[in-house]
């Protein structure tokens, strides 16, 4: 154990060779590494940040660790809609990890942060689990919505993730809303509105945008462009698919969304930036490997092609792989094996959650309003069903 | 946020301008920006120029504010008011003079007050930015001039009305009207009226659209068995049609009288004062559904 514990301190440049490498376990060191983006920043009226990254082995190998939960929990999603566990909308995220990883190695939970449908990742991210968000994709009383709101509508208030929103463009306004309050009380802390490609067109983000720009709200707009607004590419919906412009007014950086490092580096310059200077657009340039929901198969308005190239050359978790196995953090096999505790870890989730029973019938009535006056609500038969809402 | 007509006068000399907002005219962005800082725990309240405006937002109102605490299972509440003038204004034409009671009223996880009189503008009002819960407050522009009498209670810091609870403003024994807002001066105008012929009409003033005050209706007709609904908003799928299917579910045997409704034409409003006067109900059209309420049983006995 001793030795191992020392070994773990001798940085992975100055390592000696096979004996002992045979012997190292994975890096937990937070000895600071500095690692180029793929690509530099393009930027709208503001000077870029740097494409020096500073990071760690640890926060390396931990972004391996949450891309790669997060890839597994959505691929078992599919599995479970296509078993009809799961029902209605599910909007997965798999492609996109980086965004929520990133995004969260440069802020805390004070920081609010607000999104739309596809919304399981950043809860996970936000510190939410993995049983809650099975359950509550299943509908159950484990759920984080005690199953009365469904794959559109995760929250998690004390980690400060609002959302979850099935209205297209809606969570701009509201983020900024959010940002409003952080300002108001003087928090110091900024909100990250999270919207696609498809939402960036919407009359209702730009009322938001101005209002924000005049107040000097501290929003981050962050547009994961994915490149399809459900089955409409970019370049038939938007005349200016240039998103990180859009702002006009409003700075704007455009980033390598597949790039966990760039991601963290973006959002920690807008943080900045927005605290003290108010709102800032983020584009995200990244890929979704599903169509935009489970009854989208994905492939009729793009090519496999597509799709397969953007998997070889772009993966995120690849990606960091590849960093980690170059810079000799961790073993191809130590990796693997992550990814295997991972499918445990996933598989024991859904199974603890199918325990999870559907909610109590009393369910349909509670929480319509915080203070009900002791008003009544009704069923479909009111001489059948009804209840008094507390 | 979004001065207008005076009602938030004195407000920025009093509260500064981190607390009192003029907003550009946006509806969906500032009632959106309204709604995210109600989740983070802030109290807004939200002016509309008009309700007519508020269909711009309405998206806000319902998906983003009345939904939300039951889709979160109580974690995102939204203690947020959305006030301001509602229903015909003067000669203002079809845009302008809608009214939303119905609309907000229909849906689950608002509530939707609409105050008559001064006092229940205060206590409402009070209640309403005190209420965890989002509230639709649809206020009148032409009762904004109107005076009413006030008792030193009403004055009073302290002083609210119960959200939920209706008004009797008139007490009577032969029939009910019920009314909100402007109508209730009408109502009073009607039983004043029909009192002169021997008809006492007892006034309820609703104050509470959503929730409604079901009780205090039901009560009222099994005293009188006789009712006008009456509400100056489009006829079809109106607050009307709810109070007549509560009372028939709730008194059917009480009622010695189909339920009559007495309501705005079924028209968008017109601009020429004639055709906009027959577009609203008028006292007259008040006390001659009440009469007929009243004649199609036997002839009124002897009102004890």
């Amino acid at each position: 154990m001793a030795a191992a514990a020392l070994l773990r301190r001798i940085p992975a440049a100055r390592a000696p060779p096979t004996a002992l490498m045979a012997a190292r376990t994975i890096s937990d060191s937070t000895a600071p590494l500095t690692i180029e983006t793929s690509v530099p920043f393009t930027s709208h009226i503001v000077d870029p940040p740097s494409r020096d990254v500073t990071t760690t082995p640890a926060e390396l190998l931990t972004f391996f660790r949450d891309m790669s939960l997060m890839r597994r929990m959505e691929i078992a999603a599919d599995s479970l809609y296509k078993a009809k566990l799961i029902r209605g909308f599910c909007h997965l995220y798999d492609g996109q990890e980086a965004v929520a990883v990133g995004m969260e190695a440069a802020i805390t939970r004070s920081d609010s942060i607000i999104t739309a449908y596809r919304d399981h990742c950043i809860y996970l991210a936000r510190g939410g689990d993995l049983v809650s968000a099975f359950a509550e994709l299943m509908g159950r009383q484990a759920g984080c919505s005690r199953g009365k709101g469904g794959s559109m509508h995760f929250y998690k208030k004390d980690a400060n993730f609002y959302g979850g929103h099935g209205i297209v463009g809606a969570q701009v306004p509201l983020g900024c809303g959010l940002a409003f309050a952080q300002k108001y009380r003087k928090e110091e802390t900024a909100t990250f509105a999270l919207y696609g490609d498809g939402a960036a067109n919407q009359g209702q983000l730009f009322e938001a945008l101005n209002i924000s720009a005049l107040w000097k709200l501290p929003s981050i707009l962050v547009c994961e462009n994915n490149h399809y607004g459900m089955g409409t590419a970019e370049w038939r919906a938007a005349k200016s698919p240039a998103y990180y412009k859009r702002g006009d007014y409003v700075p704007g950086l455009k980033v390598d969304g597949m790039d966990v490092l760039a991601v963290k580096q973006a959002c920690k310059f807008a943080k900045e930036h927005a605290v003290a200077n108010g709102p800032i657009v983020l584009e995200m340039d990244t890929y979704r490997y599903h169509g935009h929901s489970m009854s989208d198969p994905g492939s009729t308005y793009r090519t496999r092609d597509e799709i397969s190239g953007v998997r070889q050359e772009r993966d995120p978790i690849e990606r960091v792989r590849k960093l980690i196995l170059a810079h000799d953090l961790a073993t191809p096999a130590e990796l693997k094996d992550t990814e295997k505790e991972i499918r445990k870890e996933v598989d024991d989730a859904i199974a603890k959650a199918k325990e999870s029973p559907m909610p109590d019938t009393s369910e349909l009535f509670t929480n319509v309003f915080v203070k009900g006056f002791g008003v009544e609500s009704f069923g479909a038969d009111r001489k059948e069903l009804r209840a008094t809402l507390p | 946020m979004m001065c207008s007509i005076q009602i938030t006068k004195g407000l920025l000399d009093k509260y500064g301008p981190d607390r009192v907002l003029d907003t550009p005219i946006t509806e969906a962005g500032f009632t959106g920006i309204a709604v995210g800082a109600a989740y983070q725990g802030l109290r807004p309240v939200v002016e509309f120029m008009t309700f007519n405006f508020s269909m711009q937002a309405i998206d806000h109102i319902i998906n983003s504010a009345a939904k939300s605490n039951y889709m979160s299972a109580g974690q995102i509440s939204v203690p947020i008011v959305f006030r301001g003038p509602n229903g015909a204004a003067a000669g203002v034409g079809a845009q302008h003079s809608q009214c939303y009671a119905a609309w907000y009223a229909h849906v689950p996880g608002l509530k939707v007050l609409a105050p008559y009189s001064a006092e229940d503008a205060r206590g409402l009002l009070k209640s309403a930015i005190r209420d965890p819960d989002p509230v639709v407050f649809l206020e009148n522009e032409l009762l904004y001039g109107e005076s009413f009498p006030i008792s030193a209670e009403v004055l009073d810091s302290s002083f609210s009305l119960p959200i939920g609870k209706a008004k009797i403003e008139r007490e009577g024994k032969d029939i009910t009207i019920t009314a909100y807002s402007k109508m209730v001066g009408y109502a009073l105008q009607a039983a004043e009226i029909l009192s002169k012929e021997g008809i006492s009409a007892e006034v309820i003033n609703l104050r509470s659209i959503r929730p409604l005050d079901r009780a205090a209706i039901n009560a009222s007709v099994r005293k009188t068995n006789r009712l006008v609904t009456l509400e100056e908003g489009f006829p079809q799928h109106g607050v009307g049609s709810e109070i007549c299917m509560s009372v028939v579910e709730e008194s059917f045997e009480y009622l010695d009288a189909p339920v009559e409704r007495i309501a705005g034409a079924d028209v968008p409003m017109p601009y020429a004062a004639n055709l906009e006067r027959m577009a609203v109900p008028q006292v007259d059209d008040i006390v001659r559904a009440a009469k007929r309420a009243c004649y199609r049983a036997a002839p009124m006995a002897a009102t004890a």
